[in-house]
């Protein structure tokens, strides 16, 4: 009897040939891509505005044409048939490929614009070229390397947007949450800022949506200025900024948990649910990793933190009688601040910490007072022993382009989907800190159901072991959390609910579970 | 300190592992002929569907068992010998033991059909079963058409399984309608309009009467009590489980169609225990089998017997009846009793809603004169374990329970809510006035 290889009789498993409509779709998608390389290679395109309406149509006709073609001809339902037996989706050599071709598509974003057609003295060329006529259109300005990029970013988000929703389309909390992320990504990334440009050129670029410390760069001296010099509006919104931050955001996590934000509204959860949809079982669930992740996040907290204090404190005046705000007040203020959360939470909080969570929070606590009370007491010119352009650059340059942008997104295929917002977004461990501590959300693990089977540890893209709680009965309260619900669609058995109950019994733990005898669950949860 | 030896590395045994680890610092060993490691047999099909790779179907990480102290041998244990208090590992190695844990499993069904021991003809329980699977249907240029006989969970799952890979499935099934043994009529119904949706030729009321094989041995076909012959590369048996226990034979354990065990999931022997699959309860619990080869139960038998052998001696107590399922894309759960109409009680009733184009439904049974709530089925819906549980504790009337539904709801957040259709065809079908209850949750926690 002949025997077959596994791995051998992969090419040929059923579910991963394509249909004709598949490959419709697919050759619709990659000409509107070949056109955007051609533009790379500097032909002087006759109609720019055609070429680049067609090369974007494309994109998107291709994605949706290709995403109906697979996801409606079967029934309504979850979809993961041969995930683990196609090369793209299970670090194979087309995931490899797409993960270098995007790693290197943000290197020369980020770093060498020039390749792509920036002319900081004339007209650009190239990619960025082709995309001036709608830049023109929206802002009344020629196109920049970031416009390419935000373009691109939305007409991604929209795109696999919608492939998203055919693929959850009997899931209408998926379905809802796809939507708003496919809104706020249009409105407020893209369209807003640009709009608002061309009414107020004085105007920062600013997504409303984001919120420091993601946009780590909102309280730079720059964008103060341009915001004061932009008038009541701009005051407006540098008062958004901060209440957004301070009053907003609490609220919605507490009602919500930081679902709100991490999978509803930001860019970088819009781009991972849609474009990233397809790797999020690549997350690494092993226990080392969680490890890692806890130590790495929250050390970028700190040096946001710490980054943030040393760039304002470095335009701040000395005088009261110009202004009320002076550097030692703000020093005063940010010590102020960070004792409070750091007191009342050992205070009240202090038994959900593990030993290590402990260690580290005062550790970093210890740290930023003394480098605060070692530049107050000393005067020096610099807080926190760099200076604090050193800072900035260096935040800029390691947390801004290479950990969010080259990483986070390039390594899609090889990591998954969730890499920078598990291991780098400062904004989701602020949340999630709050999440885990004053929250009203928590998943809800239906008694004695699970059955050990790992769907929704596979498929959380944050790394969860979510299983690990399941089957133990136990609720998922993880600061990690996104909220994107993928658990509990892929769950068959029905044992998990994303939802926002009370206070009371939100972290549990049971030993026997339900179903059991009830004596004996009694005499044993006692103990 | 006594040493503990469990035969078995599947949910009761490595429970009971767990849960004497949590009490006790007594020696644990877990011999295994399947796997090295614990993974879970009920998402076996998920690895063959490429869902998952089967690390991510094994509960804990591979350092979880050193770090617990929880010795792993693999091995086939060929004989135990109870006075010497020791077993035979393949006729060679000799563990001995203080206390001995049985909790071997199930095996497939195998009725004597003529050509059952066929290459291309197999069951689907173990790691091996599914390794045979990807050899006999890989694909569907290998296997151009597969039979499946047997309608029940394992039947449905394997059908599932080979149309992921677009090959051809013939469903034979014993009875009138799938599960109809024990799924009410209405529900048996839908889920055959489901299957067939599936392109799986269902051939309901047939039985398998001979499997034909080619000159070298293979399956080619098989033969219905309809006289169809179906060409096929693969015979799937899946016409239920049976306790794994023949080797057992001459140990002078008191075997029936399990291990037979008392309240305390003793057997007849000292210091022998039996739980899981295997284990054959002397006196069931009311409308219980004295076998139940479920995920849940094995569970439960390890959580409770870690409490005996952790010297706080325990009875075998199961709470209210439980199970859920999932029928290709229609998940199904269960609480309390809903009786099929073959084992339907004198006393019980059920109300049946279903949606009008939507595979969802729901039945209620209740106690006909004094309307006890006695069980729910859900299909499409999920329902809240703990409010079932509790409603059933309480013995709450079917009234309560159908105004209450809001409470037990537990689907996704924004999904569409049909307790107001099911209100409406209660109140006319039974001339009832009752109105529904919003959801409160402080009658939920």
């Amino acid at each position: 009897m002949k025997t077959y290889d596994k791995n051998m009789a992969i090419s040929s498993l059923g579910t991963n040939s394509l249909s004709s409509p598949q490959k419709i779709g697919l050759t619709i998608g990659y000409l509107g891509l070949f056109i955007v390389l051609l533009a790379a290679f500097n032909p002087s395109f006759p109609f720019k505005t055609i070429w680049l309406s067609i090369a974007l149509l494309s994109l998107f006709i291709g994605i949706i044409w290709y995403s109906r073609a697979s996801y409606l001809p079967k029934l309504a339902g979850i979809k993961n048939d041969g995930v683990w037996f196609n090369a793209i989706s299970s670090k194979g050599w087309a995931g490899w490929l797409a993960g270098i071709a995007i790693t290197s598509f943000y290197i020369v974003l980020y770093f060498y614009p020039q390749y792509l057609g920036l002319n900081a003295n004339g007209s650009n060329t190239g990619i960025i070229g082709l995309f001036d006529p709608l830049s023109r259109l929206l802002s009344g300005n020629p196109a920049s390397q970031w416009f390419v990029y935000g373009t691109l970013y939305t007409v991604a988000i929209l795109a696999f947007g919608v492939k998203f929703i055919l693929k959850y389309r009997h899931n209408r909390y998926e379905i809802i949450r796809t939507i708003s992320v496919m809104f706020f990504q249009t409105a407020f990334a893209f369209l807003i800022p640009e709009i608002m440009a061309r009414l107020n050129s004085t105007l920062p670029y600013y997504d409303l949506k984001n919120m420091w410390p993601l946009n780590y760069y909102n309280f730079e001296r720059y964008r103060i200025n341009s915001f004061i010099e932009a008038g009541d509006i701009g005051l407006v919104m540098l008062f958004f900024g901060v209440l957004s931050v301070f009053v907003i955001s609490p609220i919605l996590t507490f009602k919500y948990g930081k679902r709100w934000y991490c999978s509803w509204v930001c860019g970088c959860g819009g781009l991972a649910e849609t474009a990233g949809d397809a790797f999020r079982q690549l997350s690494d669930k092993k226990l080392s990793a969680w490890k890692v992740e806890r130590w790495v996040v929250h050390s970028v907290v700190v040096f946001v933190t710490l980054m943030t204090t040393a760039v304002i404190y470095s335009y701040l005046g000395n005088d009261t009688s110009k202004y009320w705000l002076t550097k030692n007040m703000f020093l005063i203020g940010v010590t102020l601040v960070l004792s409070l959360v750091f007191f009342g939470v050992m205070l009240f909080k202090r038994n959900e910490f593990k030993k290590d969570a402990k260690y580290g929070a005062i550790g970093y606590f210890v740290i930023i007072i003394s480098l605060i009370g070692l530049h107050y007491f000393s005067g020096d010119g610099n807080v926190f022993l760099f200076k604090s352009e050193t800072l900035r650059k260096s935040y800029g340059f390691l947390i801004g382009s290479i950990f969010s942008g080259v990483i986070g997104t390039g390594f899609y295929p090889i990591f998954g989907n969730r890499v920078w917002c598990r291991f780098g977004c400062p904004m989701a461990a602020i949340l999630g800190f709050q999440q885990r501590l004053f929250s009203r959300f928590r998943i809800t693990t239906n008694g004695g159901q699970c059955i050990s089977c790992g769907n929704c540890s596979t498929y959380c893209e944050m790394g969860i072991d979510v299983r690990a709680y399941a089957q133990k009965g136990e609720n998922i309260v993880r600061s990690s959390c996104v909220g994107c619900g993928i658990c509990s669609a892929v769950c068959p058995r029905g044992v998990l609910k994303l939802e926002n109950g009370p206070l009371k019994g939100r972290i549990d733990s049971n030993d026997i579970l339900l179903g059991n005898d009830v004596d004996l669950m009694k005499l044993v949860d006692k103990n | 300190m006594q040493n503990i030896v469990i035969i078995g590395n599947g949910i009761a045994g490595v429970t009971v592992a767990r849960h004497i680890r949590k009490n006790s610092n007594d020696r644990i060993i877990i011999i295994s002929a399947e796997t090295d490691h614990f993974f879970s047999r009920t998402a076996l099909m998920y690895v063959y569907m490429g869902h998952m790779k089967f690390e991510h179907i094994k509960p804990y990480e591979d350092w979880f068992w050193k770090k617990n102290r929880i010795e792993l041998v693999r091995g086939y244990v060929s004989e135990i010998r109870p006075k010497e208090k020791e077993l035979l590992i393949e006729d060679a190695r000799i563990i001995k033991f203080n206390k001995l844990v049985l909790a071997t499993g199930s095996k497939p069904n195998k009725f004597g059909w003529p050509g059952q021991d066929l290459f291309g003809v197999q069951g689907l329980y173990s790691k091996q079963d599914l390794d045979l699977l990807e050899v006999n249907a890989p694909n569907k240029e290998v296997c151009k058409r597969a039979v499946i006989v047997g309608g029940g969970l394992i039947g449905i799952e394997l059908a599932e399984m080979l149309r992921s890979r677009n090959i051809a499935v013939t469903f034979l099934v014993r009875e009138q309608n799938f599960w109809d043994g024990v799924l009410p009529e209405g529900e048996a119904k839908m889920i055959n309009e489901h299957i067939l949706d599936h392109h799986i030729d269902l051939r309901l009321a047939t039985n398998l009467v001979e499997i034909i094989g080619s000159e070298n041995g293979r399956v080619k076909a098989v033969k219905t009590d309809k006289g169809d012959i179906i060409d096929c590369d693969f015979v799937g048996l899946t016409a239920g489980v049976t306790p794994n226990i023949t080797f057992l034979n001459n140990s002078g354990l008191d075997l029936g169609k399990g291990i037979k065990v008392n309240k305390y999931l003793e057997t007849n022997l000292e210091d022998i225990y039996a739980i899981g699959d295997c284990a054959e309860q002397l006196e069931p619990e009311e409308n219980r089998r004295a076998v139940e080869a479920v995920w849940y139960t094995g569970r439960m038998m390890g959580e409770t017997l870690a409490q005996t052998l952790c010297g706080n001696k325990t009875a075998y107590k199961p709470g209210n009846w439980f199970n859920s399922a999932k029928f290709l894309d229609i998940e199904y759960q269960t609480y309390g009793w809903v009786n099929s109409l073959r084992n339907r009680k004198e006393y019980e009733l059920h109300f049946h809603w279903r949606h009008l184009t939507e595979k969802i439904c729901i039945t209620l049974a209740y106690h006909h004169s004094t309307k006890k709530f006695l069980g729910i089925n859900t299909f499409g819906i999920r329902m809240r374990h703990k409010v079932f549980d509790r409603w059933l504790n309480e013995e709450r009337d079917l009234e309560y329970v159908v105004s209450h539904l809001r409470d037990a709801n537990f689907d996704p957040e924004f999904y569409r809510q049909y307790e107001p259709e099911i209100i409406a065809k209660f109140n006319s079908e039974l001339n009832a006035q009752i109105s529904l209850k919003k959801k409160q949750w402080n009658r939920i926690f």
